[in-house]
């Protein structure tokens, strides 16, 4: 059978046209979700192999702090802000696999040593932005804790509506992750996350959580407010 | 049906790329989206006029930000696997030679220049592909190896902090990303309209293999869109003794 090359080349041009505009702005075929799953866990695995504690974020020197123009995002309809009055004073409470749970205050979390860098804030939609960081390594808070060996993951649970994002413990223990209070040498406004917030450039920004009220040392990881939407669990930069 | 034009793994190479390019470039204009403009917060941008405005949504894949960039981060390693085959088949197989520029390219490339613009009246002599082609096919896996290289510098800026330097950081990393990729789409598209506009017949032989070289560009002196122009323009080889160039080493088959 031959087709001659008009007809060849009219079925060519135009299968493959239905086709790119049936797969325009669509989500790709429902069966590619498995495939696509299976890349995102081999692509962890990858990831982690390319962790180092020894690999630092540093910014270019000269370049501006975002300052005013750093977005603020929170899942609450408004800014979510620590109400004394119903709940307390406000408190982190650390726990979970640990020898020493603890629940300390801001001012208690102040009087820890703490680091205060500039770093980039790599978002996952593709924007950075510099700011001056200030807070308690969160290896620092493990150590006074004591986690236990077995303790793989870390789940930072905040006071917004229920959102949370869990880690590896390699990222978590990275020298530039902190528990930061301070923003450009002020405290931390409530749009960013006051009163303390998960802060490092090893991570994209949603899995940084703001408004802090817990961290959970764990054995398995328990996801994300993000992670579960479909965002990539790990997000590692 | 003799040798065929291009080998099995360049046939399957070739549709394979096709199919993974366009996937990386739909969901990366999708990732795009979420933040179309490369000026980091608070900072502006000098060299890309259209910060802030959206690729229109039909030119993009992936549906949302998330789902773009799991098609993105999985189909990388088909587009980069499929690529590696391909250069080792090309380098292995020796057919580097159809492709690198050899001695003669520059003068070869204006002459193809000239003969399309009705300057020159025949088609100049060339081996399987002519010089504008062997120029394009040369440069392009190399425009392929700054995308990689730039998606993986922003990938890890921070693990891989030393080749985000190298770009000059994350911002102008990510915008080389974006210029390998608008030169791999322009040059894929310019690609597609010669294939209907100068040799359709290539089309068939990038799927069956097999070609018949009495319809090739040089054999039909054909130019693009040629078939639809008015008939005094369409000039079949002259009955005259050639006066094109003589054929240069490395461009003959």
């Amino acid at each position: 059978m031959t087709i001659d090359r008009r007809k060849f080349l009219t079925i060519t041009g135009s299968s493959v046209a239905a086709g790119i505009l049936a797969a325009c702005n669509s989500r790709g075929p429902k069966s590619a979700e498995r495939l696509l799953n299976y890349a995102e866990r081999k692509n962890e695995v990858i990831e982690r192999g390319l962790f180092r504690h020894t690999s630092m974020d540093a910014t270019i020197s000269g370049t501006h702090l975002a300052g005013a123009a750093l977005p603020s995002y929170f899942i609450s309809k408004t800014v979510p802000i620590w109400n004394e009055a119903q709940r307390g004073k406000w408190t982190l409470e650390i726990g979970g696999m640990v020898d020493r749970p603890l629940r300390l205050t801001l001012e208690q979390l102040v009087a820890l040593p703490r680091i205060s860098e500039r770093v980039n804030h790599y978002c996952v939609e593709g924007w950075t932005a510099v700011e001056q960081w200030t807070g308690v390594r969160l290896s620092e808070l493990a150590r006074l804790a004591g986690v236990h060996k077995g303790s793989e993951y870390v789940d930072f649970i905040s006071f917004d509506d229920g959102y949370h994002e869990s880690w590896d413990i390699d990222s978590a223990m990275h020298r530039q992750t902190v528990v930061a209070y301070g923003l450009d040498g002020h405290m931390l406004a409530p749009a960013h996350g006051a009163p303390a917030r998960v802060y490092s450039p090893v991570k994209l920004g949603y899995k940084n959580t703001k408004y802090l009220t817990k961290i959970m040392f764990l054995a398995n990881r328990t996801g994300g407010y993000w992670s579960d939407q479909g965002y990539e669990w790990y997000g590692g930069v | 049906m003799g040798r065929p034009r291009h080998h099995w793994i360049v046939r399957v190479t070739h549709w394979v790329n096709a199919i993974a390019l366009t996937i990386m470039v739909g969901s990366g204009l999708r990732i795009f989206n979420a933040y179309p403009r490369f000026a980091r917060r608070g900072s502006t941008f000098c060299c890309y006029p259209f910060e802030g405005k959206s690729i229109p949504r039909n030119f993009t894949f992936g549906g949302w930000l998330g789902g773009a960039r799991h098609w993105h981060f999985a189909m990388m390693w088909l587009l980069v696997v499929n690529g590696i085959v391909y250069l080792a088949y090309v380098y292995l197989h020796g057919e580097w030679r159809d492709i690198v520029p050899m001695r003669g390219f520059a003068r070869n490339s204006w002459e193809m220049i000239r003969f399309y613009l009705f300057i020159r009246k025949d088609h100049p002599i060339q081996g399987k592909h002519n010089a504008l082609q062997r120029g394009t096919y040369f440069v392009l896996p190399w425009i392929a190896l700054l995308a990689v290289v730039s998606g993986i510098a922003i990938w890890k800026p921070v693990q891989l902090a030393p080749l985000t330097d190298l770009l000059g950081g994350y911002v102008w990393a990510r915008y080389w990303h974006f210029v390998a990729m608008t030169l791999l789409v322009v040059l894929s598209l310019v690609h597609v309209i010669m294939v209907f506009a100068v040799d359709p017949y290539s089309l068939k032989s990038m799927i069956t293999g097999g070609y018949d070289e009495a319809n090739s560009p040089q054999a039909r002196n054909a130019r693009p869109f040629y078939h639809l122009l008015p008939n005094r323009f369409r000039t079949k080889t002259s009955s005259k003794p050639p006066t094109q160039t003589p054929p240069v080493a490395g461009e003959s088959a």
